[in-house]
């Protein structure tokens, strides 16, 4: 099927013969100038590629069926603008948000925070630091970590004020995992795993655990009056 | 199989499949993908590192098959559903005790849709971690946010479409949300609702946002979002 067609190429190192050219690459370089990576082997896209797509079709709406056998679509009685429910949710993707409401004034959880993290989500690809993605302690560890810290617990400060315990908690463990590679000196996979991942991977992750954390609680932990809850 | 060769050799068969069986070589391989107005969106070979599930998990596959079996199952509702006040109620009930098939028609919609916001959700996530956004590639992640607010919203205007409590009060929270902006939020909510509560007016428009402009709107940036990544050098 695929036959490796092997070119004889004549190489010579006399530069008279075959002119070289020299490329210089400054030390921060866009990935687009990166040095090509040698030739990967390819597949034909039909079938290895096809097949795979319509495997993973068939298995996608093998998964929906057998959810849509088992669990009902919830349905309540005809709505009701004179009954209201206590508490009255928003769909589950939007609890998040909902949650961030009880602690912050609407304005803020509900108009600022939603733009910011569109806006912030926007210019990610056009940020053009750190694009080799260093560990976080890779440079001046002490100056990383006066910055570090003090952005953090400005952040922790500020939902302290407001009393979002469900932001300032998840934000704080996520800051000691950020920092276990500078106290344990050990050296495991975990720390070493933990040790690579660059400013803008925390950030990320922070941003993904936050959303998921807050949505959760939204979901399962809240009750009437948007009072905490246990869902067992 | 005789016959089926028959068949295959007609002139009328040979107009409308180009591509001759059985396929033998890799140049009949390539023109399987080339000669297809579907399939052709993908280039004749890919590399064999980029189509590993543990490469991209096919999550945004995934979520384009979400999308398919939305617009399928989302379509037949559609034949089952009036939005008007109280009969969008009363067709939920119809579906579920007089319809064939009704309450997995609507299940089967249902739970996708909540599929389609999780897989979206992850594959952005997957993007950001394995570096997919960066350079040359940076405006097709811009597309992909718009597209992952595009399927909120498309979640959150069919939610009200059902009309029961759950839906009226999970509607009127968010656009209670929306009132919030500062000086334009009120006619906004108003523009949204079409009224200064949810009634009559806001079942059409959000049935007609959910049906018609919001599925446009992620058609056409998907297929963008899809031919950018080929003219963007392809799965990296």
């Amino acid at each position: 099927m695929n036959r490796d067609v092997k070119e004889e190429v004549v190489m010579s190192v006399n530069p008279q013969e075959v002119p070289r050219r020299i490329a210089l690459f400054p030390q921060k370089t866009p990935v687009r100038f990166e040095i090509e990576k040698p030739e990967e082997k390819l597949v034909m896209t039909f079938p290895d590629l096809i097949i795979r797509e319509v495997i993973c079709f068939q298995v996608v709406v093998i998964v929906c069926a057998i959810l849509a056998l088992f669990f009902n679509a919830p349905l309540e009685e005809l709505a009701n603008p004179q009954n209201t429910p206590n508490p009255a949710k928003a769909p589950w993707y939007f609890l998040g948000l909902q949650e961030l409401l009880h602690n912050f004034p609407p304005v803020v959880a509900g108009v600022l925070i939603p733009l910011l993290i569109v806006l912030a989500l926007v210019v990610i690809p056009y940020f053009n630091i750190n694009v080799k993605r260093e560990g976080l302690w890779v440079r001046d560890k002490k100056r990383t970590l006066l910055l570090f810290s003090s952005a953090t617990f400005l952040f922790i400060f500020a939902s302290l004020i407001y009393s979002a315990y469900s932001i300032a908690i998840p934000t704080f463990i996520i800051y000691c995992l950020a920092l276990l590679p500078l106290l344990i000196k050990r050296q495991t996979r975990f720390i070493n795993w933990l040790s690579k991942r660059s400013l803008a991977e925390w950030i990320m992750s922070w941003f993904a655990i936050l959303a998921t954390v807050l949505t959760i609680i939204g979901t399962y932990f809240r009750g009437p009056g948007w009072s905490w809850v246990w869902p067992w | 199989m005789q016959i089926f060769r028959k068949i295959q050799m007609t002139k009328i068969w040979r107009s409308i499949f180009r591509t001759d069986l059985p396929i033998k070589t890799n140049l009949d391989r390539s023109l399987v993908i080339f000669n297809s107005l579907t399939l052709h969106i993908q280039p004749v070979k890919v590399r064999e590192r980029a189509i590993k599930f543990t490469y991209t998990f096919y999550l945004g596959m995934i979520s384009f098959f979400l999308f398919v079996i939305l617009t399928v199952t989302g379509i037949l509702l559609m034949l089952y559903y009036q939005p008007a006040i109280p009969h969008a109620y009363e067709n939920m009930k119809d579906l579920q005790f007089v319809v064939s098939n009704g309450s997995f028609l609507r299940n089967m919609h249902r739970w996708s849709a909540h599929l389609m916001v999780i897989t979206v959700f992850l594959h952005m996530l997957r993007v950001f971690f394995s570096g997919a956004y960066k350079p040359p590639r940076e405006f097709n992640w811009v597309i992909g946010v718009l597209l992952l607010i595009l399927t909120l919203l498309l979640g959150y205007t069919g939610y009200l479409l059902p009309y029961d409590q759950l839906s009226y009060w999970a509607v009127t929270v968010g656009a209670n949300i929306v009132g919030y902006i500062p000086l334009i939020g009120k006619e906004i909510r108003f523009l949204l609702l079409g009224g200064n509560q949810i009634g009559e007016y806001t079942l059409i428009r959000f049935y007609v946002l959910h049906c018609v402009i919001l599925p446009l709107f992620l058609t056409l940036l998907v297929a963008l979002h899809f031919w950018r990544i080929r003219k963007d050098g392809g799965l990296n």
